[in-house]
């Protein structure tokens, strides 16, 4: 599982205009592992995965300064940041179906991308839909609007449509909010057979949804990575900073 | 704010009208009579002016009067080289302003960061709304019939109306693309999908149809104007066939609906007063046909939301 | 429930791209926006320097005053024997008829707005502010014509002036040209007032009168003086209707029923007899420069007042 690092970052700053939220990180993701980022809110842990795929670039006055490199390349120096958004892809907490057809919702993203083969699109809206759990309940009506979905069902389109271009890092920002717990379980599982091939990171406030998951993690707090580790030792009363046996145990949150 | 009288001990749990009350009620109610007199101080002149103007024209109404061309010296006949001109340099016009309008949208909304350029760019468009007609007028006589020696034709008429027009394409098409969702922008560029990829895939077919309100309106704003034409391509008169569907080249004068109702009004003397009442009529019936077709669009929108 | 998956497809090689063709057409595409959206300060700046352009020769010849020009109201260009340029009676015509103009509209304006804003049903609001938008759709040449008619005819008889077109004639017209530009920014100036300050003055037991002149007007009155403003670049920029409704006299007006002639109908007026580079001619176009510099001016200061608002927030 563990091996070769596909992001390394060296004292990675990230400033909004004048306010620095996230103060000189160092920290390492290893390929195909899943890697949970918990922390209390306003902790910097979206803008954290924000920065990976330089989705930060939306955010005006967003500053990020220090070493972050995916694959050997540096991320704020990438050119073609749109290739990178690919394979880095990203679920945001709040699910948002496009107004367009389901099916086009799923393959927006390959098409961006220069697939244009018919038959191509059809598996991987399949796929993609299956990998979200979403298939069965939507497989009839693949042309009806997007956003006349319910809020779980828009946010494993979202999930979908994250998939539909083969990340190599998946990254999930509190992917769960808006979904029933049977449905989180079903991702969940989908989570970890996807992992066998690509890296995921997951941004979560449960928790118990890192322990579950998460290979390693991160516990995030006020900008500053304050433990990272085996998930295992993170949770038991084994970690070495007493603010994450604290968090872990809901002492505070 | 006035002080209430404080409620009388022994009614405590019952609140009883003190006369500052029934003061307050008084007032209000006089209050919303007068402002509601105002309001329609502004819907009956626009409805009896309309009646008015109908009662007037009628003599000579008919659609006859609209496929006929004005005789004995404009005394008499039609109005159809003023209709169909007016059309030529609304087309015209249109065909400038509609597409540099909706990308100088685009521009401003989808791709202009916040700044002082964006700024500046913000004020020109005001400003152009803002001058006045007949410095259009003067702007085309110098720019469009002298300089890029267009002469007093068409094309220079129309260039003039679509420069002095466009604010309205491009206000309208602002507030199209500002109704869709910042988040369906966001979800998009999160996949990796381009500026114009996302423009072109989602936020533009959501727009179209606000888009085309404003055409709309344009088209309506671009038929009524007189006075960057009458220098620059409309024409006092011009011997046109009856019901000819494509009278004017592009570099002749033409005849012009507003045109003409000034004309009649003030340059022709001992004309029946029916036919400027009746020419009104016409314009004033094109113009608002068409806004409130832009309107009814736009309720027709409202009720169609996607999301 | 696990869900069944191919096997990995998506090693950096095997990835779908762009066509060259594509990418390349949609550079072009974006500079062409990017243009067009720089084409609005283009033009803007092109209509000064052509309408300049055709004044500036007069500027710099012996014979002209600028001083002369501005404070003088003799205006006879078309003497044989002493042409004077003089437009102080053509300012003043301006001013007198859109000083009627918004003097009348903005009682009218402002009240309606406060009306449909705060006082009237969501029905009536919406049947109110269509009224309102095919006001303000009426051509200023048909608005002209009414003068000319109905309000000049309307005139003579209620104040048995000789001639029907004149001051007032031109300022009811305009007043009801401005009307809708006044009210429908007004209503908006109050709509953005936040709910929060009407539910606390209502939570105070304040009538809803009393919220409107006490809280609502001081919260908006930015927005509210923005929208004058608006109306009266409108009315000091009209053509079509104060030609055909003022009359043809250059002169300072010495009451509301003389015949008056503002810059823009003056130009309008003459510009065709006068013959092309003529100084007649030049000076018309110098008129416009000024016309055009007056209404710059106030969509500016218009603009300044409404940002300066934004920034105290």
């Amino acid at each position: 599982m563990a091996g070769v690092n596909t992001v390394v970052a060296r004292d990675l700053r990230l400033a909004y205009g004048a306010r620095e939220v996230l103060h000189g990180v160092s920290f390492e993701i290893a390929r195909n592992e899943i890697l949970g980022v918990i922390g209390p809110a306003q902790s910097g842990k979206t803008s954290l995965v924000r920065c990976l795929n330089r989705t930060i670039d939306f955010v005006t006055g967003a500053t990020m300064s220090g070493s972050l490199e995916f694959e050997g390349e540096d991320v704020r120096k990438i050119k073609d940041v749109f290739s990178l958004r690919r394979r880095i892809g990203m679920v945001a907490p709040l699910p948002v179906g496009l107004p367009l057809s389901i099916y086009d919702n799923v393959a927006f993203a390959p098409r961006c991308a220069g697939l244009r083969d018919r038959s191509a699109l059809n598996a991987i809206v399949e796929r993609c839909l299956r990998q979200a759990a979403l298939w069965d309940e939507v497989k009839d009506r693949l042309n009806s609007l997007g956003t006349a979905l319910s809020g779980g069902q828009q946010q494993r389109l979202t999930i979908a449509r994250a998939l539909s271009h083969q990340p190599e890092i998946l990254c999930l920002d509190e992917f769960s909010i808006a979904i029933d717990p049977v449905t989180t379980m079903r991702i969940e599982d989908v989570l970890r057979e996807l992992s066998r091939e690509i890296t995921i990171v997951l941004v979560t406030n449960l928790v118990q949804q890192a322990r579950r998951l998460a290979d390693r993690t991160m516990f995030l707090w006020n900008g500053e990575i304050i433990e990272v580790g085996v998930t295992q030792a993170i949770f038991s009363d084994k970690a070495r900073d007493r603010r994450t046996y604290e968090y872990v145990n809901g002492i505070f949150g | 704010m006035a002080r209430e009288p404080a409620v009388p001990v022994e009614s405590a749990g019952k609140f009883r009208e003190t006369a500052a009350g029934r003061g307050h009620r008084r007032t209000e109610a006089l209050v919303r009579g007068v402002f509601m007199t105002m309001a329609a101080a502004m819907v009956l002149p626009l409805l009896l002016l309309v009646a008015y103007l109908i009662v007037k024209a009628a003599p000579v109404l008919s659609l006859e009067f609209l496929l006929d061309v004005p005789r004995r010296g404009m005394r008499a006949g039609g109005i159809w080289p003023a209709l169909v001109g007016t059309v030529y340099l609304v087309l015209g016009a249109l065909v400038v302003s509609a597409p540099i309008g909706v990308m100088a949208a685009i521009y401003l909304k989808e791709y202009a960061r916040d700044n002082a350029f964006h700024r500046a760019v913000n004020m020109a468009v005001i400003n152009l709304a803002g001058v006045p007609s007949i410095v259009h007028a003067l702007f085309g006589l110098g720019a469009f019939v002298y300089a890029a020696r267009f002469g007093y034709s068409i094309v220079s008429a129309s260039l003039t109306l679509a420069i002095m027009t466009m604010p309205v394409i491009i206000t309208s098409t602002r507030e199209a693309l500002n109704a869709v969702p910042h988040a369906f922008r966001e979800a998009c560029w999160n996949v990796g999908a381009t500026r114009w990829q996302t423009i072109r895939g989602v936020v533009l077919p959501n727009s179209i149809s606000g888009i085309l309100t404003g055409v709309i309106l344009e088209v309506s704003r671009t038929a009524g104007e007189t006075a960057p034409i009458m220098f620059t391509g409309a024409v006092f008169f011009k011997a046109v066939q009856r019901g000819d569907l494509l009278p004017y080249g592009l570099n002749d004068q033409a005849m012009a609906l507003s045109m003409h109702l000034y004309t009649l009004s003030t340059q022709v003397p001992d004309v029946p007063e029916a036919l400027p009442y009746a020419t009104a009529v016409v314009l004033l019936g094109t113009v608002l046909t068409m806004n409130a077709l832009s309107i009814a669009l736009r309720f027709w929108l409202r009720s169609r939301k996607r999301w | 429930m696990t869900a069944h998956l191919p096997p990995p497809t998506h090693t950096p090689d095997r990835r779908p791209s762009r066509g060259a063709l594509a990418v390349f057409g949609e550079r072009v595409l974006e500079n062409v926006i990017r243009l067009s959206g720089v084409s609005a300060i283009f033009f803007v700046l092109a209509i000064f320097f052509f309408v300049f352009r055709e004044a500036a020769p007069v500027l710099v010849s012996d014979s002209f005053s600028l001083k002369e020009f501005l404070f003088s109201v003799a205006w006879y260009p078309t003497s044989d024997i002493n042409v004077r340029y003089g437009i102080l009676g053509l300012i003043v015509g301006t001013a007198c008829v859109s000083g009627l103009a918004v003097l009348i509209a903005v009682p009218f304006s402002l009240g309606s707005a406060i009306f449909i804003a705060e006082f009237c049903g969501p029905r009536l609001r919406e049947g109110l502010k269509v009224v309102i938008e095919l006001l303000a759709a009426i051509p200023s040449v048909v608005w002209g014509f009414i003068g000319l008619t109905v309000m000049s005819r309307l005139i003579v008889a209620v104040t048995g002036a000789p001639v029907g077109v004149n001051v007032l004639n031109g300022g009811i017209i305009l007043a009801l040209m401005c009307v809708p530009i006044i009210t429908s920014i007004a209503e908006d100036a109050l709509k953005a007032v936040p709910d929060s300050y009407r539910e606390a003055a209502l939570a105070l037991g304040a009538t809803r009168w009393q919220t409107v002149h006490r809280v609502l007007v001081p919260a908006a009155r930015t927005g509210l003086l923005a929208a004058v403003l608006l109306g009266v670049g409108r009315a000091v920029g009209e053509t079509m209707a104060v030609l055909m409704a003022t009359g043809h006299a250059v002169h300072i007006p010495s009451s509301v029923l003389d015949s008056v002639r503002t810059l823009t109908a003056n130009i309008a007026a003459e510009l065709g007899e006068a013959s092309v580079n003529s100084e007649h001619y030049r000076v018309l176009f110098l008129t416009g420069v000024l016309l055009f510099l007056i209404t710059f001016v106030i969509n500016l200061t218009a603009d300044l007042v409404v940002r300066g608002v934004r920034r105290e927030r």
